[in-house]
């Protein structure tokens, strides 16, 4: 924390809110204003109300940590405040109720870092995240922000800053994994005056949050890494490209721009040196292609959001035909932390090739969906069940899917697979910027695959024909094989066009639009042939293919299920065993959930036929014993 | 100009520096199938045809788009380049409706034939306007794509026929935007544009209107870089011979082919030799003169007026007339208005005329009215 005062004894405390995006929506807002009445209130001494930005522990939201304590609040409400207020601001005794609960042993934890979810992370790109409060400059500074670029600026030269950076091994998190001092020597290099230094904060992927939750969080430690890059590079403006449904990252990253440029970190003569570098912060139309580089420009200069083909690259032949350079804002992110701690610290962390740690939006079947950063070389299986806290409801593990919606479904015997650019690649999937969905039994991994595919056929710009028409026939075959009318050539036929949409696309997106078929059609092609051959889907999920059906020998005849059917497709009457007329099923699956336990008499199948009676008859069932 | 030498398919091409790989190629006359490429518009890159294989570059890339530079290797036809090329053409094939294509009728079969094969006449190659000139068609034929692997899904959108001229028939539209950068790098109007994402996108004027409510200016210049017949003028004629000629309506000097069949006009196309125009016309010179010409009305003698009445004469007799008359007035007595079709020499000539000879500076011209 920066901020903990320790004049006033243990009477000295601060409860700090997370106003991230997730909390806010969970009233994040309300509860600091409920807070900071209710303290003011109570006319409590030397205890103060702060706000940070993202902790990551989203699925725990809204989050307050109090300090010096440590102590962690979850899942925190408007309610909770005058308890909070009354016995642990004012009484000194934490509110136990509101405490962590491990979803393994369903321990309650008080601190902050002994919840394994934090503990397993190692944090350098998010190192500020829910530990200061993101619309002041001062608290940033306070943690030796803006050294770095003062280091820069008055020890190093452009070239030995980027010589660092080179050094460093940080690869672009944006998920191609290209060198990114490498690609700043390129604009170095490069003819042509002005250039242009741009950060991508576009970011698209569903579910995925990484770099918002830094812009909202932390966003000095963003420009000051787009600063140290335009000194390296040359460049004398930049821009922010945040997509406008960000708008409190847009709304912290103007007002940090603003702080930093009265702070003379931005502008002309920064820090009394000759490097001048202006800021715009530019706001996207929410177009998923726009986080490829060249629809990127396009979009900032006022085109329609299409790529481009390469050559030229936007080193020779950028934003307004002039050299430029495009950087992620998890990759500008880690450079401060590279300059003050060196290459050589920063290079020991991850594997050979991949160097330093990644930010995983981890969601899905898991018990603690949030952000995390882990270094690089980390296997799946420590994500899952260790940080990610195992799948809930006693479910078996299926597959995790990695890369955002461009990614692939990697099945269970990947999870000892280390997390890396080149291993993720080899295995079909790829680092992508950092989503991370995992997947159990219940899940069809081609109604998976045509849900990704789904959004990356709505989201292809359109302009050239792979993507754009290739995505829709893939998508159809696979609505239709989800329908129950696969046909015996279509494996065949998305294995062809999927080859060929990757080979022919413009751009990443088209390139890599097939994967999540490509993937699941490598790992899991027993489902594919069962939904086309058997007419069955194993995990008992497309509705086309499930039946659900009453046993007789359960049913108690309750009428629970006819009750709740919304189509009247259950016919019976008191103790008489009831039947679902399959012509009138939907399969919304209600019967199954509504019919108590201890009868347990509805039964969800796929291609099976189940011997009951055409018409309600007496029910024969025992009544099932009641536990006591 | 700088000159560059490169190997395409194993044949050493001396080609410009500035070209692309797609330019050099044509210069050399090998064919590379491609359907976003037109020469005087910006490089597009989006129908992945002309995808070729370059040594030391990766993966497949179009040779539109891809500079040509020195002692660079280029093969343009391999098996992985046509196994993409040809699932890319089958897709672009899936929807647009050209049933005829598998058919082995086709060279045979006229717009008015019954179909044995029960294809809807809106999915038949043989009843479009560009039957023929369709370059979909040579590059299907160059492929020999008889089959598609994948489904047709072909849509039945209205035509858009607001326009006078020409007609935009969406159904048939390939997407390849040579509309939409004509529109906007050749005329700088910037009437359409292309609208919406992904599979749903269209080329369309700013809130998708009818193209009459839109800024067009009717030029036609998308019309004649459609590769399809997604733009087509309101009547198609295959003329018997051409005539070349100056379009007469203003003083530019555009120059200009006029399709004739059974003596008149009936089709008008730019010369792309024509120094003042590239090939490039306007509404009028495009659509305004086959009705002119061959109007029953038009004037094609001088017509003297005699005790009142308008009478054809010959171009002596009409001259003396208006000499004779001429010298009956001094100086400002007379003034004389000279014509925007005439050209910059006859203009100038004329106010020579009127200043020199009679005297006066009542000269004015038409297009200041």
């Amino acid at each position: 924390m920066t901020e903990v005062k320790s004049n006033n004894g243990n009477k000295q405390r601060t409860i700090y809110i997370c106003q991230g995006t997730g909390c806010v929506s969970g009233k994040a807002f309300e509860i600091t204003e409920a807070l900071k009445k209710a303290v003011a209130e109570q006319g409590l001494q030397g205890v103060n109300t702060d706000f940070t930005g993202c902790h990551g522990f989203c699925e725990q939201g809204p989050v307050a940590i109090v300090e010096p304590e440590g102590i962690f609040y979850a899942c925190v409400t408007v309610a909770d405040v005058p308890e909070i207020v009354d016995s642990h601001l004012r009484d000194g005794k934490p509110v136990e109720r509101l405490f962590y609960k491990d979803p393994v042993s369903g321990e309650a934890i008080p601190h902050h870092k002994d919840i394994k979810f934090y503990n397993m992370q190692q944090r350098i790109i998010l190192r500020n995240c829910g530990r200061l409060n993101p619309e002041r400059i001062e608290d940033y500074m306070a943690t030796g922000g803006y050294e770095s670029l003062k280091k820069c600026l008055k020890e190093m030269t452009p070239e030995q800053v980027i010589e660092e950076v080179k050094r460093s091994g940080l690869r672009g998190r944006g998920g191609a994994g290209f060198p990114t001092g490498m690609k700043w020597e390129f604009l170095r290099n490069a003819v042509g005056e002005p250039k242009y230094m741009i950060c991508n904060a576009d970011e698209g992927d569903p579910g995925a949050f990484m770099d918002r939750s830094t812009m909202e969080g932390d966003p000095h430690t963003v420009l000051e890494g787009m600063i140290i890059a335009a000194y390296a590079t040359g460049s004398s403006e930049g821009y922010i490209y945040i997509r406008a449904e960000y708008p409190l990252a847009v709304k912290r990253v103007r007002l940090a721009i603003q702080q930093s440029e009265e702070k003379g970190f931005l502008g002309d003569n920064i820090m009394d040196s000759d490097f001048s570098f202006q800021l715009h912060v530019k706001e996207g139309a929410g177009a998923f292609v726009c986080g490829e580089e060249t629809a990127l420009m396009a979009s900032i200069e006022g085109k329609r959001g299409m790529p481009r083909s390469r050559p030229p690259f936007p080193a020779t032949s950028g934003l307004w035909g002039k050299p430029s350079n495009i950087n992620n804002v998890k990759s500008l992110a880690t450079v401060p932390v590279i300059i003050a701690r060196g290459a050589d610290w920063y290079s020991s962390i991850g594997t050979e090739k991949s160097k330093g740690t990644c930010v995983f939006a981890l969601t899905g079947k898991i018990a603690n969906s949030g952000l995390i950063e882990v270094p690089m070389g980390i296997p799946l299986r420590e994500i899952i069940y260790e940080i990610g806290g195992g799948i809930p409801g006693n479910k078996n593990f299926k597959a995790v899917q990695t890369g955002g919606p461009s990614g692939g479904c990697l099945p269970e015997s990947y999870l000892d697979q280390s997390v890396d650019y080149e291993s993720l690649a080899a295995a079909g999937s790829m680092m992508g910027s950092g989503g991370m969905v995992v997947l159990d039994e219940e899940t069809c991994m081609i109604d998976i695959a045509r849900y990704f595919l789904s959004f990356t056929q709505a989201e292809s710009c359109g302009k050239c024909v792979p993507c754009r028409v290739g995505t829709k026939q893939m998508l159809d075959i696979l609505e239709r094989i989800c329908r129950g009318e696969g046909r015996h050539e279509d494996i065949d036929l998305l294995q062809e066009l999927g080859k060929q949409i990757t080979a022919g696309s413009l751009c990443q997106l088209g390139q890599t639009a097939p994967n999540p078929v490509l993937t699941t059609l490598r790992y899991f092609r027993d489902e594919y042939e069962a939904h086309i051959n058997e007419n069955r889907c194993p995990a008992l999920f497309c509705a086309n293919l499930i039946s659900f059906y009453i046993l007789p020998d359960k049913c108690q005849g309750c009428g629970i299920c006819l009750r709740n059917c919304p189509t009247e497709a259950i016919v019976g009457d008191k103790r008489m065993v009831h039947v679902i007329n399959q012509e009138k099923c939907v399969k919304c699956g209600t019967c199954l959930e509504v019919c108590p336990e201890r009868f347990s008499a509805v039964v969800k199948v796929s291609a099976e036929e189940v011997d009951v009676p055409s018409e309600p008859i007496p029910v024969t069932a025992e009544k099932p014993q009641t536990s006591t | 100009m700088e000159k560059i030498n490169l190997t395409i398919n194993g044949q050493e091409i001396e080609a410009t520096k500035g070209m692309t790989v797609l330019e050099a190629a044509q210069s050399a006359d090998v064919y590379i199938p491609t359907l976003c490429h037109y020469p005087d518009l910006e490089p597009y890159g989006g129908c992945r045809l002309c995808i070729v294989e370059i040594e030391n570059m990766r993966g497949l890339l179009t040779a539109c788009t891809t500079p040509a530079t020195e002692g660079m290797h280029v093969t343009t036809e391999s098996p992985a380049i046509n196994e993409v090329r040809r699932m890319t053409l089958e897709l672009m094939l899936s929807t647009h409706p050209c049933d005829c294509l598998e058919c082995h009728r086709r060279e045979r079969c006229g717009p008015y034939d019954v179909c044995l094969r029960h294809v809807a006449v809106t999915d038949r190659c043989v009843v479009c306007p560009s039957n023929g000139t369709c370059e979909l068609q040579k590059v299907v034929d160059y492929m020999v794509v008889r089959e598609l692997r994948v489904s047709k899904d072909t849509k039945s959108v209205p035509v858009d026929i607001s326009n006078p001229f020409f007609d935009i028939d969406r159904n048939r539209c390939i997407l390849c935007a040579r509309c939409v950068r004509a529109c906007q790098e050749i005329t700088g109007v910037g009437a359409i544009d292309m609208a919406y994402r992904g599979y749903a996108m269209k080329v369309a004027t700013f809130g998708d209107t009818p193209l009459m409510d839109s800024i067009c200016r009717s030029c036609g210049e998308c019309m004649v870089r459609c590769p399809v017949g997604a733009l087509t003028p309101k009547e198609t004629f295959h003329p018997e011979r051409e005539v070349k000629t100056i379009c007469p309506y203003c003083g530019v000097g555009c120059q200009m082919y006029l399709g004739v069949k059974n003596e008149q006009v009936v089709c008008i196309r730019g010369d792309e030799e024509g120094p003042a125009n590239h090939g490039r016309l306007c509404v009028k010179g495009r659509f305004g003169i086959a009705e002119f010409v061959n109007h029953p009305e038009r004037l094609t003698t001088p017509l003297v007026r005699k005790n009142g009445q308008l009478e054809e004469a010959s171009w002596e007799e009409a001259l003396a007339a208006v000499a004779g008359k001429l010298g009956n007035y001094k100086g400002d007595e007379v003034a004389v208005i000279s014509s925007a079709k005439s050209t910059n020499e006859d203009n100038y000539v004329m106010q020579k005329f009127v200043r020199a000879v009679l005297g006066t500076n009542n000269i004015d011209h038409c297009a200041r009215l």
